[in-house]
């Protein structure tokens, strides 16, 4: 098929007409629904906000259902789809594979996103994002869902297609780029995810349409946290390469070692999907080997790829910062990064938060004994969403201020409001998930209307600090909102009044990346190998804070089972 | 880039072999976690 490529002027990446459509319409099309799951997202805080409790249960549960729906699996994958046309076509300067199908894949998910919302707006779905058996959806709520993650296998194969049209064509020597690597994970762990969605949502579907008889409840949770959990781990792959692209554009960063930064990766393709796991730690299917091997071992080979990531990426942001002769003392490039750069700024505070609050209480959930204390409490959705929100959005977020210009040709609108919105949305992210996993610890349930339990035989007498932390998870729950909404605002906005930019001459070759362009640094091989002292304090920091919070929860743990 | 295959090592071979890296990737949790798992279940005893 005949096709046509430009190659931005401002940084140098090179954007294949197929692909670029692509790419456009399905960041649209994540738009679109971060919208409607930050609409949701009002309808939750605000009912789970004791002070208001606005919706009644049957309204909360259904919109619940459509937050969880709408922000974990539509605004996420297709953005996704987006970075994947990204990472192979733009990145490695090629053709895409089948774009005929590449257009199967999007209206595919958007056929099926909405499906999926009707059912649940029609009041006859509110399961939420779990949907565990026997509580049955209407079949459409799951024909959407098949048709959704359909759409997306397709759009994992065009990747993989479009990665052998690159090394057919020569388009790149050696390895792939980093950053196409860390797509690659994505896209691996994105085919599991979506076979074991498919071995669990279809027989589920034809039990709602009543040709199979019963589905089992443990199974089904079992199977279906294959697609639940490791759908998130798409996310942390998917972000993880964006923290690397993002210093490369804005600085010329390049990894301290490709070999480990690419070892990490290997070691998410392995494992990282076994996470899945702890969230049947209580389950009592499941045997002690199988938990214990797959989180407390398996688990923490990911968990070490995250750190290795966590250390590697602010590495890269000090060694390069060091060339530009920011040397003095051990902290003088962390000042003087460019922390007006919304790019920047969102990639950086989306790592930090990912690692100090996400990653750690992460490994909390996924300690047997631990577990216990917060298992299915008000903690595990402040943990993910300070691994989906602040890690995957943030990211997202922080990449779409690079995009706008080079992919819309559009120029931001407001400079001052893109500078502030990283800030406002990720610290009060950060607050809320973090205040959350406090109530959590205090015994809050994870997802019920009414925390005081009203009409119930007995009652409990919440301490206030639970109180007030789910008041600060409101208050702060809003602020994050109207921090999301800003960048919706900022990115509509961009696209509808933003001054036209200069998108580059139209030409039918493929063009070789120009040299000192920010593609470069994106396309690149090679290591720095400076001395990062300054990220070893921070990564030593990061230990200190593990180490004292891990302590903590099994001193709480011993205190709250007696043993004599 | 090496100039012979013998060259390359073994580490970078498989890094750069995607679609085994796909075929990995797909069926270690699919053993461990998914197919482990249904065992687990079926041989979990029924209530009497």
């Amino acid at each position: 098929m005949a096709t046509t490529y430009r190659t931005c002027p401002a940084s140098g990446l090179q954007f294949e007409a197929q692909a670029e459509k692509l790419m456009k319409w399905n960041a649209v099309a994540a738009v679109l629904w971060l919208l409607v799951g930050g609409i949701t997202a009002i309808g939750v805080i605000m009912t789970r906000w004791p002070a208001f409790k606005l919706l009644p249960p049957d309204q909360f549960y259904l919109i619940l259902t459509a937050h969880g729906i709408d922000m974990l699996l539509c605004w996420i994958i297709f953005f996704e789809m987006a970075v994947l046309y990204f990472a192979s076509s733009t990145l490695l300067r090629c053709r895409l594979a089948t774009p005929m199908l590449g257009w199967v894949q999007f209206w595919l998910m958007v056929v099926g996103s909405i499906m999926t919302n009707v059912a649940i707006f029609q009041g006859e779905s509110s399961v939420m994002f779990t949907s565990y058996v026997p509580m049955q959806a209407a079949p459409h709520f799951y024909l959407g869902l098949i048709l959704f993650a359909v759409g997306a296998l397709i759009g994992c194969f065009i990747f993989l297609g479009t990665l052998a049209v690159a090394k057919k064509d020569k388009t790149y020597t050696g390895s792939i780029p980093m950053v196409t690597f860390g797509a690659l994970t994505a896209t691996i762990i994105a085919i599991f995810t979506i076979l074991t969605g498919a071995g669990i949502l279809v027989p589920t579907f034809f039990w709602s349409v009543g040709l199979i008889k019963e589905i089992d409840p443990q199974l089904y949770r079992m199977v279906w946290w294959g697609l639940g959990h490791s759908s998130q781990q798409i996310n942390v792959a998917a972000h993880v390469s964006i923290w690397y692209l993002i210093p490369a554009i804005v600085i010329g960063a390049k990894p301290l070692s490709e070999k480990v930064s690419r070892g990490a990766f290997l070691l998410y393709i392995l494992f990282l999907q076994l996470a899945s796991a702890h969230h049947l730690l209580s389950d009592p299917g499941m045997s002690a080997e199988w938990k214990v091997l797959n989180t407390s071992y398996f688990m923490y080979f990911a968990v070490m790829a995250s750190m290795i990531h966590g250390f590697t990426v602010p590495g890269a942001v000090e060694a390069a910062m060091r060339r530009k002769g920011f040397t003095n003392g051990t902290f003088e490039w962390l000042r003087k990064a460019p922390w007006g750069n919304p790019a920047f700024a969102g990639m950086f505070i989306s790592l930090v938060s990912f690692g100090f609050l996400g990653g750690i209480s992460g490994v909390v959930l996924g300690t047997e004994q631990i577990n216990m204390l917060m298992h299915n409490t008000f903690y595990v959705p402040g943990h993910f969403h300070t691994t989906v929100v602040t890690g995957t959005t943030l990211a997202f977020m922080a990449v779409t201020y690079l995009l706008v210009p080079t992919l819309f040709k559009r120029e931001m609108i407001h400079p001052k409001l893109c500078q502030i919105q990283p800030y406002l949305f990720g610290i009060a992210m950060s607050i809320t998930g973090l205040v959350m996993m406090g109530a959590g610890t205090l015994g809050v349930s994870r997802r019920h209307w009414d925390m005081a339990f009203q009409g119930a035989p007995f009652t409990y007498e919440w301490p206030g600090a639970a109180m007030l932390m789910m008041g600060m998870t409101g208050f702060f729950g809003v602020v994050t909102i109207i921090g999301g909404g800003l960048w919706i605002y900022l990115v509509v906005g961009s696209l509808l009044w933003g001054k036209k930019l200069d998108g580059g001459q139209y030409v039918d070759k493929p063009t070789p990346i120009p040299a000192a362009t920010p593609a470069a640094s994106a396309s690149h091989h090679g290591s720095d190998h400076v001395a990062v002292p300054g990220t070893v304090v921070l990564a030593l920091t990061l230990f200190v804070a593990f180490v004292l919070y891990y302590y903590v929860n099994w001193k709480y743990l011993s205190e709250v089972w007696l043993l004599s | 880039m090496a100039e012979n295959d013998d060259d390359v090592p073994f580490m970078q071979k498989l890094l750069d072999s995607y679609y085994v890296l796909t075929v990995i990737g797909v069926l270690s949790p699919t053993i461990l976690y998914t197919l482990w798992g249904i065992v687990d279940i079926m041989n979990t005893p029924l209530a009497k």
